[in-house]
């Protein structure tokens, strides 16, 4: 959980987050790259260590998580994202660490990220049909299971 | 990985990844929390413990399992084993990289003494699922902690071969010393972290500023380099060895009696939304869980941090302007795991 004095202040400075339970800052996608930029140049988080996404039943979700070198401080970002028209703006202008995690997210989830320089899969083969990590794409396993 | 070279000198480096990719992620969705342990092992092989304690104490924040004491100390040993074991196999493999091809059998001879060590534990020496949620699968046999003394005791005349041998090497030196620096604010911003960044003169270990577990018990240092350059990546990893020795050592003179797993019901369904990021400091780099449960026995999504992925990407930037030759050295020098690149 992230320090809560910290997301106070945060959510002082960027009047469009929402700050949930657990001190995890949630935004639009549409105030995402505000969001972010104050990170970075406001409050010194300069290393972006994860980025990722998950499927839930109505909507997907891209997860951030920036860090802060000189005291190892971090925050947790979300963002909903329309499964029917999955973009998202891309953090690569601000932290290069995040090239190839979009492009991993884009890759398994199908989530575009506007803007990135170079969005293309980066496991799977270029013409690999759908992307795996959504729930509805069901594993070989699963597939057995219910006669398919 | 694909080059594009005008000469001799690389202009663009392309790495195509995947073909070690797994759906480790996928497949974690239907398997419950403990039979998800295997496949941890199998990210950074090399390292094993290290991923292992990496998703268990994830697994434990998310259920608020506590862990004995017993079992945080044996975890401590294990991982920073499986540090050692880690840079022992960067090590040789480093000086054959670089063609000293005798440069190899040295680290490997002594890296088969870790092995040893981990098939007596956990009756496996490379994919160990020695860990689990709310402790260790089994005790200490008789015969590890005076095996684990020998071999710590052994272990600085095994560093200074290596060091009469590889670091002072004229050639070695020549082919590692000022070649693929990597400035300190650009691995900050391409989230470069472990050994890479530490080399590059950024102190930023998770254990000293972000303890896990134990880790604040135990007194050692964070080596850091200066240049940046494949000879400080090379020599910050042969000091970490020792300072992996010496919490190993604190570990055992600590170690007390008693049990080695927690209170962990039956069938563990953590809270329903739970969900938990957490890093650990693992041998390549920054190593982190991500775990969301829907109230169920399995994850509803499991996402690896996977620090061999991250410090690849930054692999065009490094080799650029340099000759093939020490491409070989560059690409080396930062010590990737395929296995937890691919997932």
């Amino acid at each position: 959980m992230a320090d809560s004095q910290l997301v106070e202040q945060i959510k002082e400075k960027c009047r469009d987050v929402e700050v949930d339970a657990e001190q995890r800052l949630v935004v639009g996608p549409d105030k995402l790259l505000g969001l972010m930029k104050e990170l970075r140049d406001t409050f010194g988080f300069d290393f972006l260590s994860n980025v990722t996404a998950a499927d839930y039943p109505d909507y997907f979700e891209v997860i951030y998580h920036p860090c802060r070198i000189r005291d190892a401080a971090m925050v947790t970002v979300k963002t909903r994202v329309d499964k029917k028209r999955p973009r998202v703006p891309s953090v690569c202008g601000l932290w290069g660490a995040a090239n190839w995690q979009e492009r991993e997210v884009y890759d398994l989830f199908g989530i575009v990220f506007e803007g990135h320089p170079d969005l293309r899969r980066i496991f799977l083969e270029d013409d690999f049909p759908g992307h795996p990590l959504r729930k509805s794409f069901p594993l070989a396993e699963q597939r057995e299971y219910l006669g398919g | 990985m694909i080059l594009r070279l005008d000469h001799e000198v690389i202009t663009e480096a392309i790495p195509v990844v995947g073909y070690l990719h797994r759906g480790l992620e996928k497949l974690a969705e239907a398997r419950t929390y403990t039979q998800v342990i295997p496949y941890t092992d199998r990210m950074d092989y090399l390292a094993a413990m290290l991923n292992n304690l990496g998703y268990v104490q994830a697994v434990e924040k998310l259920a608020g399992i506590e862990v004995p004491e017993r079992a945080e100390y044996i975890r401590v040993i294990c991982a920073e084993l499986s540090r050692i074991a880690s840079h022992l196999l960067f090590v040789a493999t480093f000086a054959m990289d670089v063609g000293a091809v005798t440069g190899f059998m040295y680290p490997f001879r002594d890296r088969e003494r870790v092995l040893d060590l981990f098939e007596m534990v956990s009756g496996s020496r490379m994919t160990v699922s020695y860990m689990r949620i709310g402790g260790v699968a089994e005790d200490l046999p008789e015969e590890f902690l005076p095996t684990l003394k020998k071999f710590l005791d052994d272990l600085p005349a095994c560093i200074d071969e290596y060091n009469g041998l590889i670091t002072g090497n004229e050639i070695f030196q020549a082919r590692t010393k000022n070649v693929g620096r990597l400035d300190p604010q650009v691995a900050i911003n391409y989230g470069i972290s472990g050994p890479v960044l530490r080399a590059s003169g950024v102190y930023y270990d998770l254990r000293k500023l972000r303890p896990y577990g134990i880790y604040d018990r135990f007194d050692f240092e964070v080596p850091l380099g200066k240049n940046g350059d494949c000879f400080d990546r090379f020599v910050v990893r042969i000091k970490e060895i020792e300072q992996s020795a010496r919490i190993i050592r604190q570990a055992m003179e600590q170690l007390p009696e008693g049990p080695i797993m927690g209170k962990v019901p039956k069938v563990l369904r953590p809270p329903k939304g739970a969900e938990v990021y957490h890093e650990i400091e693992g041998a390549k780099g920054i190593l982190g869980f991500y775990l969301v449960s829907d109230g169920s026995n399995r994850p509803y999504r499991m996402h690896v941090r996977a620090p061999s992925f991250i410090n690849l990407g930054l692999i065009n930037e490094m080799v650029r302007g340099w000759k093939v030759a020490d491409v070989i050295a560059i690409l080396g020098s930062i010590d990737i795991c395929l296995g937890e690149v691919d997932r």
